[in-house]
């Protein structure tokens, strides 16, 4: 009987197993909300390379303080650059129509970017950007072609150029040709060697991610305990109806 | 004490008998198999959607400026909010789950029949107020893909020769969607709607208490009674199915917790990604696809891209899909087979039964894909094959070879 319950409710399930992909981006990112450290990291650099432009408006200052473990002393003096209180929603500094006037299009506000997009857009977008000399800003992307952005992270990251397909393949040569990984070459070095700048990367999608649904950090424990009280109340409700229909015939 | 109580409530308000007519001395079949856990799981999800929603509404805004910032608002700022929120996001889905399931139980056992057809028919009405209802509250989050499937809905109508623009500005209450559209949208959500939806829930309640339930053998219990005047294959539902419902519930719920905290997204089909950001009339989500739910409607909506008798194609895939689900309304005088259950049916019927199954389930995936010339193709054979299965059912019916129907329910 129990069999048959499942089966039968599983059988919408299999929908699942052909998700709305959305689109194909070249790099993975593993994320980890456990990695508390990681999150800080990322919010750091949130703060200090992002928040220029980019506004977090539905999230504040104080959640990212509770959730992280981030002192809010420490908060409102290293990573509130602008006028905003504790308990205030992250706004960029620059307003809508200032942006658009300069970059040719407003940055868009990020606290639902991950949702939006997902974790592997978002680090395959940091780490894509690459030398181009048709782009006002002098660089293009291989996730979002003709991004307004600039090479904010460029100090960072340095500048890396987009070798062709073609040569990418017969440096290649195996199986998978050309349509993995985009090949890069590191022009000039920044701050971070390659390995780091991954790292880097990885911490502000993670704390991208955490941002877009804060509350995924207790959601999942929770979940367990719900779980498992209902597993026993199912099994009690079995024991019970067993124990009723003991006369039924 | 108690007794007396309950004398004085009863000479004036008949709840002793209410409760016997429908939980104490409501005599149900006792060889429900797990098919039958689906009715009482409906109406767990609509408590679970009218409480939820109860609580959503008290924080929700109902403007195009701040519908979107309120729904983040219920995320993260309001205490609880993101379960309330997940509870009543997935319970959607998971109420067509059930509904679904529900009806498809309704087909194996041919609950439909007389003398149920007009419990079936507030059914059906129950499922056209649940996709209505359904459609609306997907609307009020404001997300791109909410205005972008309310434009594709609403404009659907506007393929109504003569009257069909002014129409769809009708419904709109104004020249596009906008604030005007969000505020009806939520005022028939929240109140019309649900009052339409539990009257109609009551109505089938009353009707199936009235006429008895089926069982998996499909055959009528009351035309076998005992001494004591009871059907000697019934037992009283409370305590029997009280206690067996409440196991149901219980794997429902397991089931129900699992989507909402390990996946409320559920790989994109309760939660799509293009609805985390906010509706945008000049910008078009890369496809535009219903939930799932609605998904074989809207693949013979498009599957039908060829004009008939002089009613273009827009017409026509919109005549298609609603007569998709009004044709369900006429099942009972379709089904002309000697026996009501699938258990005692011939080949065709299980042949057919089949094919309808799997139609819709392609049907359901090639309506969240992106056109293509194949998968029209497959789309308008599956659309044939799930109106042949209605269609053709007066002939078959009749031309299917049954099998004799025990005196008494078995196992």
């Amino acid at each position: 009987m129990m069999r048959q319950l499942f089966i039968a409710l599983f059988l919408m399930m299999p929908l699942a197993a052909m998700a709305a992909g959305g689109e194909s981006v070249p790099f993975h990112h593993e994320t980890n909300l456990g990695n508390q450290a990681s999150l800080q990291r990322g919010a750091k650099m949130f703060m200090n390379y992002c928040s220029g432009c980019h506004s977090l408006q539905y999230m504040r200052y104080q959640r990212i303080s509770e959730d992280l473990e981030i002192p809010e002393e420490v908060m409102e003096n290293n990573l509130i650059l602008t006028r905003g209180k504790i308990h205030d929603t992250i706004q960029g500094t620059m307003s809508k129509e200032n942006a658009a006037e300069w970059f040719g299009k407003a940055p868009p506000d990020l606290t639902l970017t991950a949702r939006e997009r997902g974790a592997d857009w978002i680090y395959s977008f940091l780490l894509g950007f690459y030398l181009d000399d048709s782009r006002p800003s002098g660089v293009n992307n291989v996730v979002m072609s003709n991004t307004a952005m600039p090479a904010v992270l460029a100090p960072l990251q340095g500048f890396q150029a987009l070798k062709h397909e073609d040569e990418g393949e017969s440096e290649g040569g195996g199986h998978g040709g050309g349509h993995g990984e985009p090949q890069f070459e590191l022009v000039q070095e920044g701050q971070l060697n390659p390995a780091e700048y991954r790292a880097a990367a990885a911490d502000l999608t993670n704390f991208l991610v955490y941002v877009g649904e804060p509350v995924k950090l207790v959601r999942y424990s929770l979940g367990f305990k719900v779980i498992v009280f209902l597993l026993l109340f199912t099994a009690l409700a079995y024991m019970l109806k067993k124990e009723f229909w003991r006369d039924v015939h | 004490m108690a007794s007396r109580f309950m004398n004085w409530v009863d000479a004036r308000f008949p709840a002793t008998q209410l409760w016997n007519e429908h939980i104490g001395e409501y005599y149900a079949p006792k060889n429900f198999n797990v098919w039958y856990y689906f009715g009482s799981l409906a109406m767990l999800v609509l408590a679970n959607q009218l409480l939820t929603g109860i609580w959503l509404a008290m924080f929700y805004k109902p403007s195009a400026a701040a519908a979107f910032g309120s729904v983040a608002y219920i995320m993260r700022d309001v205490e609880w909010g993101w379960l309330i929120r997940y509870m009543h996001s997935t319970g959607a889905s998971f109420f067509f789950i059930v509904v679904y399931l529900h009806m498809f139980r309704a087909l194996l056992y041919g609950s439909y029949r007389k003398p149920r057809e007009l419990l079936w028919i507030f059914g059906c009405l129950i499922f056209l107020a649940l996709m209505a209802e359904a459609f609306m509250g997907y609307v009020l989050p404001w997300g791109n893909m909410s205005y972008w499937g309310a434009q594709v809905i609403i404009s659907l109508f506007s393929a109504i020769p003569v009257v069909g623009e002014q129409l769809t500005t009708w419904i709109r209450g104004d020249f596009v969607i906008g604030d005007a559209t969000l505020n009806r949208f939520f005022a028939l959500h929240v109140v019309a709607l649900p009052f339409v939806l539990v009257g109609l829930v009551i109505a089938h309640i009353m009707a199936l208490h009235h006429v008895g339930s089926n069982n998996p053998d499909g055959i009528e219990i009351k035309a076998n009674k005992g001494s004591d005047g009871h059907p000697v294959d019934g037992i009283p539902f409370h305590p029997y199915y009280t206690v067996k419902d409440l196991f149901g519930v219980g794997v429902f719920l397991t089931l129900f917790a699992a989507v909402i905290f390990f996946a409320p997204e559920f790989g994109g089909f309760f939660l799509e990604p293009p609805n985390f950001t906010e509706a945008n009339p000049s910008v078009t989500p890369e496809h535009i696809a219903p939930v799932w739910y609605f998904t074989p409607f809207y693949a013979m909506l498009r599957a039908i891209n060829f004009q008939l008798f002089g009613i273009d194609a827009k017409l026509l895939g919109v005549i298609t899909m609603f007569g998709a689900v009004l044709i369900l309304f006429v099942l009972p005088w379709l089904d002309r087979s000697k026996v009501k259950s699938i258990r005692y049916k011939g080949i065709i019927f299980k042949v057919m039964l089949a094919a309808l199954v799997v139609s819709f389930l392609i049907l359901g995936y090639i309506g969240t894909q992106a056109p293509s010339p194949l998968l029209t193709t497959i789309a308008q054979i599956c659309t044939a094959i799930y109106f042949a299965f209605f269609l053709l059912m007066p002939f078959y019916s009749v031309l299917d070879r049954t099998k004799p129907v025990p005196e008494r329910v078995t196992g």
